[in-house]
């Protein structure tokens, strides 16, 4: 057969680019409470309708309507205020102290907090995350020392990881979160790993997993549902949708054709698509999902589809790739924000709450700040000693380790 | 003793630690109902029943990562990457994620995980089954790679590679797994029975890793070799009727330097053999540390037998392969310089 036409190179490109209004006028969100929640033993199939739908609890008046309304009280509510608001300060704080060359580099969460909030309250204490860099709010949630992970960004003499990595690759086996990796996905299958671990052992630990939507195009992504579809490990698969991957929109991650919860459906898993700037929402698709992993019931595919309200990281600046302000008008607005109108709508919670809360969690993070201060800065120390930098490349340092070690004069 | 040839060593290890230790688990493509296309883990999952001993989907990178993620949760995964040709999806999982656990996270969290893989050539595998990738693992900060070259090693070193609290990369040389081949193709082969190293204990016992072995002791010239080429090296010596000192590494990183260096400063010479391309392979390490190390007792120069720097071809595979008449070559060349 001749060809009619010549063929086309297709190259995605966002509809809009800086200096273009934002305009998200075209996005389909289904209203809050409308999407169905199957039983968490159902078949994966009968969850499959969902990974082009949108599970929303909250309402444009701050109500929780439909069937996935966790009804949480007033006091859990009040817990995930409280520790979204501490890491949207805490990153802000610690922003600055790039911005003054107290450390090299950092990442803020700003827009997601609900994500690492939620879910680490939905899941238990001992539940392992192995997570992104942007997910702090884990740390936070699960009230880990802030100053230990301040020392940690500035790999002071304090930082547990011994100056070895870049600044929020945190590590804390105690609070359930790996070791962050700076190669993408890697983590994902790892998690499959460790939740098989778990299963073999008869434990009643779960795994979960984050990953961004540019880094679903990773192998590593794809060796996870495999794994984690072929061995039914109890863990959950993470997707956080947050629109782009440094300058890269969603579109060069696949999105523009279908959902990354649709990933789920050619793996047999289960799939939820999640707004996930509404904290309940979040709380309660993950909870489905941990119930089903400690039934035995394996992994859940689960995008939580949010915006990056911020920059990737303290060494790019949005305004070169996207139109400004495009956070601002994010059609599912700021998860602190929405959280608090829920808990103004209850009833329990003032502007006058949320200010006093302010203060006290800034002056919290003041505080940290200070005393990580005083264990040092990678800008003016004191650091740990670098005799350290030979330690932990194997178990027992080995013969060339020592001499090396020797040749750096220590 | 049993008489074991290298297959049944490497499963006689495997079985004593499935014995042993609750937490070691054996996966990777096709290695347990079928028992592997070498049938390295025959009977294995039949003895300790699937949850132990299982098939994986065909995923190098997702076979290492679960690794590592079960390492991480404090079991001993052994897992066999079915050729080393195959090992290289698998890359960034071993040499980012395996390598670096324990330094990047001060110790917090380990992987203490073995891989196993077959690798070398004679075997007309062609190019994608006959590489030998072992320098591209030496280069990483963090593995360690142990080559054996005999049942009674390969035993003792794969036990103490699960033993490990470090990940180990464990290539067993594919043509000797039935026999110590001495690079004569066109000879019949010889069984590993009528060999001494084939008489292998049941029972637990190990080696110690980063220990070579003065597999042959002799005055004139050092010869360094792994795997397959030990084999080669000692039929070379002999037919050259070189009285060669041949060391057999057995763990390539950490490399036992004492053992080189007391060596080749008694000899005053020194041939590097191995299987793999010459280009920044192994050898130009092990070249690199005799002259910093033995410079002023060197009476010739460091010389290197190796496959040729192109990839394994089938048809020409012994055309490829450094066999004796070539290692013998340079023996002669080292004591006329």
């Amino acid at each position: 057969m001749k060809n009619e036409m010549p063929l086309e190179l297709h190259i995605p490109e966002p509809k809009l680019r800086p200096g273009d209004a934002p305009d998200f006028s075209d996005m389909k969100l289904p209203a809050a409470g409308t999407a169905s929640r199957p039983d968490t033993h159902a078949e994966a199939r009968d969850t499959h309708h969902l990974v082009y739908d949108l599970i929303r609890v909250l309402d444009d008046e701050g109500q929780a309507v439909g069937p996935w309304n966790p009804k949480l009280d007033a006091e859990t509510l009040k817990r995930g205020l409280r520790s979204m608001l501490l890491t949207r300060i805490y990153d802000d704080r610690m922003q600055r102290a790039q911005r003054q060359g107290k450390t090299s580099f950092y990442m803020t969460c700003t827009g997601e907090e609900a994500v690492a909030v939620a879910q680490a309250m939905a899941l238990d204490r001992g539940d392992m995350c192995f997570p992104t860099y942007r997910q702090q709010g884990l740390l936070i949630a699960r009230d880990w020392s802030l100053v230990d992970m301040m020392c940690q960004i500035y790999s002071n003499s304090r930082d547990r990881l011994k100056g070895r990595q870049l600044p929020v690759m945190y590590s804390s086996k105690e609070a359930g979160f790996f070791s962050i990796s700076g190669n993408l996905g890697t983590q994902f299958p790892q998690a499959v790993g460790w939740a098989m671990a778990s299963a073999y052992k008869g434990d009643r630990r779960i795994a979960a997993a984050w990953i961004g939507d540019g880094s679903t195009s990773e192998g590593d992504f794809h060796h996870a549902l495999t794994f984690g579809a072929v061995y039914r490990a109890p863990v959950l698969l993470n997707i956080v949708n947050n629109q782009w991957a440094i300058s890269s929109f969603q579109g060069f991650a696949g999105g523009e054709l279908t959902t990354f919860a649709a990933r789920a459906v050619g793996y047999g898993l289960p799939g939820l698509r999640v707004d996930g700037n509404d904290f309940l929402a979040v709380y309660a698709a993950t909870q489905w999902a941990a119930e089903r992993a400690r039934a035995n019931l394996g992994p859940t595919v689960i995008e939580l589809f949010t915006y990056r309200a911020s920059a990737h990281s303290t060494s790019d600046d949005p305004s070169r790739y996207r139109p400004a302000d495009e956070g601002k008008c994010w059609p599912l607005g700021d998860p602190l924000e929405r959280l608090k109108r829920h808990l103004v709508a209850l009833g329990v919670w003032s502007d006058a709450d949320h200010q006093a809360l302010t203060e006290e969690l800034t002056e919290q993070v003041r505080a940290a700040g200070k005393e990580a201060e005083s264990y040092g800065t990678l800008g003016n120390g004191p650091m740990i000693s670098v005799a350290t930098m030979f330690e932990d490349v194997f178990k027992e340092m080995p013969q060339h380790l020592r001499q090396q070690r020797q040749q750096m004069g220590i | 003793m049993p008489a074991m040839n290298m297959i049944q060593a490497l499963r006689s290890a495997m079985d004593v630690m499935l014995e042993r230790d609750p937490d070691v688990l054996v996966f990777g493509e096709d290695v347990g109902f079928f028992g592997g296309v070498f049938r390295c883990t025959e009977g294995l999952q039949q003895k300790y029943g699937k949850r132990r001993v299982f098939d994986s989907p065909i995923a190098e990178a997702g076979i290492l990562a679960t690794a590592v993620g079960m390492g991480a949760y404090g079991l001993r995964p052994v897992v066999e990457i079915q050729f080393a040709d195959y090992i290289y999806p698998a890359t960034d999982q071993l040499v980012s994620e395996a390598a670096r656990l324990r330094y990047r996270s001060a110790g917090d969290f380990t992987a203490p995980l073995t891989v196993r893989s077959p690798y070398g050539g004679g075997i007309f595998g062609g190019q994608t089954h006959s590489q030998s990738p072992e320098a591209i693992f030496t280069h990483v900060a963090g593995l360690k790679t142990v080559i054996p070259s005999t049942p009674y090693d390969a035993k003792g070193l794969l036990i103490a590679a699960i033993e490990d609290d470090d990940p180990v990369i464990f290539f067993e040389p594919k043509r000797i797994y039935n026999g110590p081949f001495d690079g004569h193709h066109d000879r019949p082969v010889t069984p590993w029975a009528k060999h001494p190293a084939s008489e292998v204990p049941e029972g637990y016992y190990s080696i110690p890793l980063g220990k070579a072995n003065i597999v042959k002791a002799g005055e004139a010239v050092t010869v360094l070799a792994y795997g397959t080429m030990v084999h080669v090296a000692l039929a070379a010596a002999e037919e050259a009727q070189i009285d060669a000192e041949v060391i057999d590494l057995r763990t390539l990183n950490p490399l036992d330097l004492d053992t080189i260096v007391t060596s080749v400063k008694k000899t005053g010479r020194c041939v590097i053999v191995h299987e793999a391309t010459r280009i920044g392979g192994f050898g130009g390490e092990l070249s690199a540390v005799v002259q910093e190390n033995c410079f002023h007792h060197l009476e010739a120069p460091v010389a290197r037998v190796t496959g040729w720097d192109t990839p394994y071809p089938h048809a020409f595979e012994w055309e490829y392969f450094p066999g004796p008449k070539r290692v013998a070559e340079a023996l002669r060349q080292a004591m006329e310089a």
